[in-house]
């Protein structure tokens, strides 16, 4: 690792850190303007009033317990004012980090007690290290087996909770090829300071060369097909359109019509409860009759599945029911659907511009 | 025989400031009290927002009739407590008093009763959350997974609230004995005042709880 | 009313008024019940102490070669639930609150005697249920208790440790009930609102918060139990439940639980530099009303402790918003007590060096508070050692010296006895240093990206933990030294008049150490608080 840095800043390796590290100068100055003030005036104010005999009292200073009103006016707006600024600017980087661009690559992470678990699109999965391109946006997707955790990339500058039963995102763009630290960062139990990894930044080539060494594991929209047949998926959510299920074709990102009124954004979160809470909500229409899958599968198909469900558009082979091509799980554009409530407007393609492909297994 | 003076504290300086110090520390024990149900209120509103029909299929296993005879039951022990209160301040007989008291205990243990009864139904059918939860009879098509989140809250709020019932039927025994004894006079009858605040709130409670719990959806996953 | 001239002679003080245990712990005299307090939460503050030396030790080195993690999951969670729930909840409030309330306002007792010696002993059972927890394999959940760890995965006593913090909060309550009946009602003839002391104003505003915050972590404890022992899935995502909820229930408590923390030491402080500078406060109505403000708008901002919780982003702004208002009132009190200050007659005494510390080390405390309001910076900082650093600020830099200024400026009152001046300035010069050795490093740790509750770390952040683990060495010494003085001055120290200090407010016009009964007659105030007599009145600076 690569430490030539002050030893009162860590490293700055994403489009984040500037600005984290541009705010925390302002508080920092604001924090040391007001106490290097206060401490300077009651030292001051001890030494130059010490009392010199016995009997003197001071003359007070002011008549009726009110102060002085302008001057408490003054120092409580001055700091009101100084610390909206502060809220502004945290708050405009909060928001920014709340909004993964649309054409950020996606990766799907489970923390569990004790290790973080990474799964690539193409299908290369880590354990405990996280391997990504440079200058590209990156999000992920994270949900815990367990307990909470927290992922957390201090040279970054962000962190998120990662939840069980839900969903978070957290997304940066790494600015500098290197190797970082990654903490967890909510307190899990025994091992909590042993669930911590790296997070390796490489030039395009070298991640190419890297994801394409990864080993022979299959996409994971390929595996998410596979799991849609052998657990039956397929039989009610299938190209036969038997009634019994909603299509499943451009429903992601779509806005789904619930029965007893109201709508659901189909995002991720959305299809991972309708793998394991099913009953939830009942897209309107149908009978509330799909089993729960919690317990059949884990967290890591959940996500391939879901991947597999974002892909699934009017050309694929589960809309048209052909023969399912082992394809390298190029997404299709899901705001091309006909089907099951209008496409969001402005629905991010899922597609990840790819890297050349090496010939698939 | 006849009611002692009033029993004034050595650091009050009069009875006024004894009897508004009193007044004033049950209202704000009252006041905690509505925080102390109010966190449970709060887990119940968003369980319940976030999954009505479950909700509503568990409410619907509550036998309303019980509930109702339990809502009146406590509405006239509040009517009885009152009437104590009333008694002690217009200095009627200590007898008159103490039957108020003893009519507001034996409506406050009907209550417990009726509580005690569909607990042990809730019990026998399964729908205790713990080893043995499994509620029968549940709506084809609701979530059976959230059942526990409703029968738990179910239990969690009627429990606390039947524990406030079964220490203000304990503050009833003192006072019984204590008028029993000529306590309570118009000049003094401070803790029947007060033990009368506390038995309206408990009552009150149930009155948010009874259409919370009981009344969501009588007829629901009936058809 | 007596003097110090007169000799004491057949009168008795609240200290001679019966001798024998049960005399103790059956009293109603809130100035027992206040020394019952004292010895129960000094206690339980070497306890906790003893856990920091462990977390202190195991973290001088990277790796844990001291004790197993478990074990150090262990010592961090008792370190805050001890320190939290027996120390510095009750300190103040139930130490000085109790035993100077009744006379600052002119009364006898507080409203309910009984029901304060009731709260003490609550205290106790909590204080039994938690040390049992200690002995028979501790506690690992954090003082925070996070679902579902503490509901499903911890192996620990989660149970009974539940049980001995929801016992606790019932002598909070009390306590404050106490208080808010007693200011109400048992002024003195004259005694307005606007003529009170500061502390009692602190005081009040503390027992808002705890009549208002403590029943609901008390709901939430008990929700955690039923989760723990029936699995209603509350909690539990797979039934349904969500974990997050936890997480608002239980800081919508704790965070108005830190301004129960820090009010009291601001009236403390309000009290010292009033004395030490012989002038009324500056501003004495804006820190009065500040301190209301503290507690009302302490209940809004419990959201920023979730700001990177999958909480909604819209909520975190609103969250941010309020935090750094509830910030502005702790400012006024700041810069009304430096001016205070100005042209004053300053004394630089043992509560005063407390004192002056408390303002500097709150400053920095409350300042990087507003970092962790910042939305874009909290994500940085939260759940590392920045956050511990900040708390550490107001909780010890501020609460706790408060404390020892408050202990130190009523100790002749409380007792009739003085303490060495020149060792308890040493003290508080070795404490303020210890304090700050340990504790800003820490800032920079965290801002370098170390975790909390780690209990091994990467080699590049030793430098910074040896500081602070030598800083805490040091930082101990200064507590041991003031237990072994004010031990020493009951037998020793020179006795003291009713008012060694020129201060004002009716406490120091009864004895030291009081009767039973404070006043003979009650008295009645015609003037406005704060007001310095003096035979020669001299223009100052």
């Amino acid at each position: 690792m690569d430490w030539k840095y002050l030893p009162i800043f860590p490293q700055s390796a994403s489009n984040f850190s500037p600005h984290v590290d541009a705010l925390y100068a302002y508080l920092v100055t604001v924090s040391a303007f007001f106490s290097i003030l206060v401490a300077v005036l009651i030292v001051v104010f001890a030494v130059k009033y010490r009392r010199k005999s016995e009997s003197e009292v001071p003359v007070p200073l002011n008549e009726h317990g009110i102060g002085n009103m302008m001057l408490e006016i003054t120092w409580s707006v001055i700091p009101l004012l100084l610390s909206l600024v502060m809220f502004g600017w945290g708050a405009l980087i909060f928001f920014d980090e709340s909004k993964p661009p649309a054409d950020a690559m996606d990766v799907w992470v489970v923390g569990k007690q004790w290790m973080w678990k990474v799964q690539h699109l193409e299908g290369v999965r880590e354990i405990n290290e996280l391997h990504v391109p440079v200058n590209r946006n990156i999000r992920l997707t994270l949900t815990s087996e367990d307990v909470i955790h927290d992922f957390y990339v201090p040279a970054f500058r962000t962190k998120t909770d990662v939840v069980p039963g839900r969903y978070t995102t957290e997304w940066f763009r790494p600015t500098k090829v290197g190797a970082y630290h990654l903490f967890c960062a909510e307190y899990c139990g025994t091992k909590h300071s042993g669930m911590i990894g790296t997070v390796y930044v490489m030039n395009p080539n070298d991640y190419d060369a890297w994801l394409s060494n990864g080993g022979t594991e299959a996409s994971m929209t390929d595996e998410g097909e596979a799991l849609f047949q052998q657990l039956g998926c397929v039989n009610c959510h299938g190209p036969q359109n038997n009634g019994r299920a909603p299509s499943l074709v451009g429903l992601y990102n779509s806005r789904v019509e619930l029965k007893g009124g109201g709508t659901a954004y189909a995002d991720t979160s959305y299809i991972r409860e309708s793998i394991v809470h099913p009953l939830a909500q009942i897209v309107n229409g149908y009978e509330p009759i799909m089993p729960t899958f919690q317990g059949l599968v884990t967290e890591e198909q959940i996500q391939q599945l879901v991947e597999y469900i974002k892909s699934i558009g009017p050309k694929s082979p589960a809309a048209t029911g052909h023969a399912p091509a082992i394809e390298n799980g190029l997404a299709q554009n899901p705001a091309m659907s006909g089907v099951a409530g209008e496409p969001a407007p402005g629905a991010p393609k899922s597609a990840a511009p790819k890297a050349p492909q090496k010939a698939q297994q | 025989m006849a009611s002692h003076a009033t029993a004034l504290r050595h650091h009050f300086e009069n009875p006024d400031q004894q009897q508004e110090a009193s007044s004033l520390g049950m209202w704000v024990f009252l006041l905690t009290e509505i925080m102390f149900f109010g966190g449970m209120f709060m887990a119940y509103l968003a369980y319940r927002q976030a999954y009505p029909e479950s909700f509503a299929a568990g409410s619907a296993k509550l036998n309303v009739t019980l509930g109702m005879a339990n809502t009146l039951v406590l509405i006239g022990s509040s009517l009885t407590m009152a009437l104590a209160v009333r008694s002690a301040a217009a200095g009627k007989s200590n007898k008159v008093i103490v039957v108020f008291l003893i009519l507001t205990l034996f409506l406050g243990s009907v209550f417990l009763g009726i509580k005690a009864k569909e607990y042990h139904d809730k019990w026998i059918h399964h729908e205790v959350p713990g080893a043995n939860f499994h509620p029968d009879e549940w709506p084809k098509g609701v979530d059976m997974s959230h059942a526990s989140l409703y029968f738990g809250l179910y239990f969690g709020m009627t429990g606390l609230h039947a524990t406030h019932m079964v220490v203000g039927v304990g503050l009833l025994l003192f006072l019984i004995i204590k008028a029993g004894r000529g306590a309570y006079s118009p000049a003094w009858h401070t803790p029947v005042e007060m033990v009368g605040l506390y038995w309206h709130f408990v009552d009150i409670v149930w009155i948010f709880l009874f259409p919370l719990l009981y009344l969501i959806d009588p007829n629901f996953g009936r058809q | 009313m007596l003097t110090a001239t007169q000799a004491p002679a057949k009168k008795e003080s609240y200290l001679t008024d019966g001798y024998g245990l049960k005399s103790w712990l059956l009293t109603s005299d809130h100035k027992r019940i206040a020394i019952l307090y004292l010895i129960s939460i000094t206690f339980f503050f070497f306890i906790g102490g003893l856990f920091a030396a462990m977390i202190r030790l195991e973290l001088a080195t990277p790796a844990g070669d001291l004790l197993e993690s478990d074990t150090y999951n262990k010592m961090f969670t008792m370190h805050g639930v001890v320190m939290i729930f027996f120390f510095l909840i009750p300190s103040i409030p139930a130490t000085l609150g109790n035993f100077l309330i009744p006379p600052m306002i002119g009364a006898k007792d507080l409203a309910f005697p009984k029901i304060n010696l009731l709260s003490w002993y609550i205290y106790v059972v909590g204080g039994i249920f938690t040390l049992y927890v200690m002995v028979t394999g501790g506690l690992d959940t954090g003082w925070t208790f996070y679902t579902p760890f503490s509901t499903t995965y911890s192996n620990t006593k989660v149970m009974a440790a539940a049980v001995g913090i929801f016992i606790a909060g019932f002598s909070s309550i009390l306590t404050g009930l106490n208080f808010i009946v007693t200011i109400h009602r048992m002024r003195a003839p004259g005694l307005s609102w606007f003529r009170l002391p500061l502390f009692v104003w602190a005081n009040y505003a503390t027992a808002m918060i705890q009549i208002l915050g403590t029943p609901v972590v008390a709901v939430t404890i008990v929700l955690v139990a039923m989760e723990r022992g029936l699995h209603i899935g509350i909690f539990d995502p797979a039934l349904g439940g969500d974990p997050v909820l936890f997480q608002h229930l239980f800081w919508f408590y704790s965070h108005p639980a830190v301004y129960i923390m820090i009010l009291p030491s601001m009236g403390v402080i309000s009290e010292i530099i009033s004395t030490f500078t012989r002038r009324r406060p500056f501003g004495y109505t804006f820190i009065a009303f500040s301190s209301v403000a503290i507690a009302v708008f302490g209940f809004l901002v419990w959201g920023h402790h979730l700001f990177v919780s999958s909480q909604s982003v819209y909520a975190g702004m609103v969250f941010s918003v309020l935090s750094y208002i509830v910030a502005i009132p702790s400012a006024i009190k700041v810069f009304n007590w430096t001016s205070t200050m100005y042209k004053g007659s300053v004394v630089l005494s043992t509560p005063m060096l407390y004192a002056i510390g408390f303002i500097g080390l709150f400053t920095i405390g409350g300042l990087t508070g507003l970092f962790l309001a910042c939305l874009g910076m909290d994500v940085h900082l939260t759940d590392t050692y920045f956050v511990v650093a900040h708390f550490h600020y107001v909780m010890v830099g501020g609460a706790i010296m408060g404390y020892l200024s408050g202990l130190h400026f009523w100790w002749p009152k409380m007792t009739g006895r003085m303490y060495p001046a020149l060792w308890s300035k040493v003290a508080a010069v070795i404490v303020f240093l210890g304090f700050n050795l340990t504790f800003f490093p820490q800032f920079i740790l965290g801002f370098l990206g170390m975790p909390r509750r780690y209990h091994v770390y990467p080699p590049e952040f030793q430098v910074y933990n040896v500081l602070s683990s030598a800083g805490a060495s040091i930082l101990g010494l200064g507590y041991l030294i003031p237990f072994v003085y004010l031990m020493w001055s009951l037998k020793y120290g020179k006795p003291a008049g009713p008012n060694p200090w020129g201060a004002t407010g009716l406490e120091w016009q009864i004895p030291s150490p009081p009767p039973t009964e404070n006043f003979e007659v009650t008295p009645v105030v015609t003037g406005e608080a704060y007001e310095y007599h003096a035979q020669e009145v001299v223009e100052v600076g």
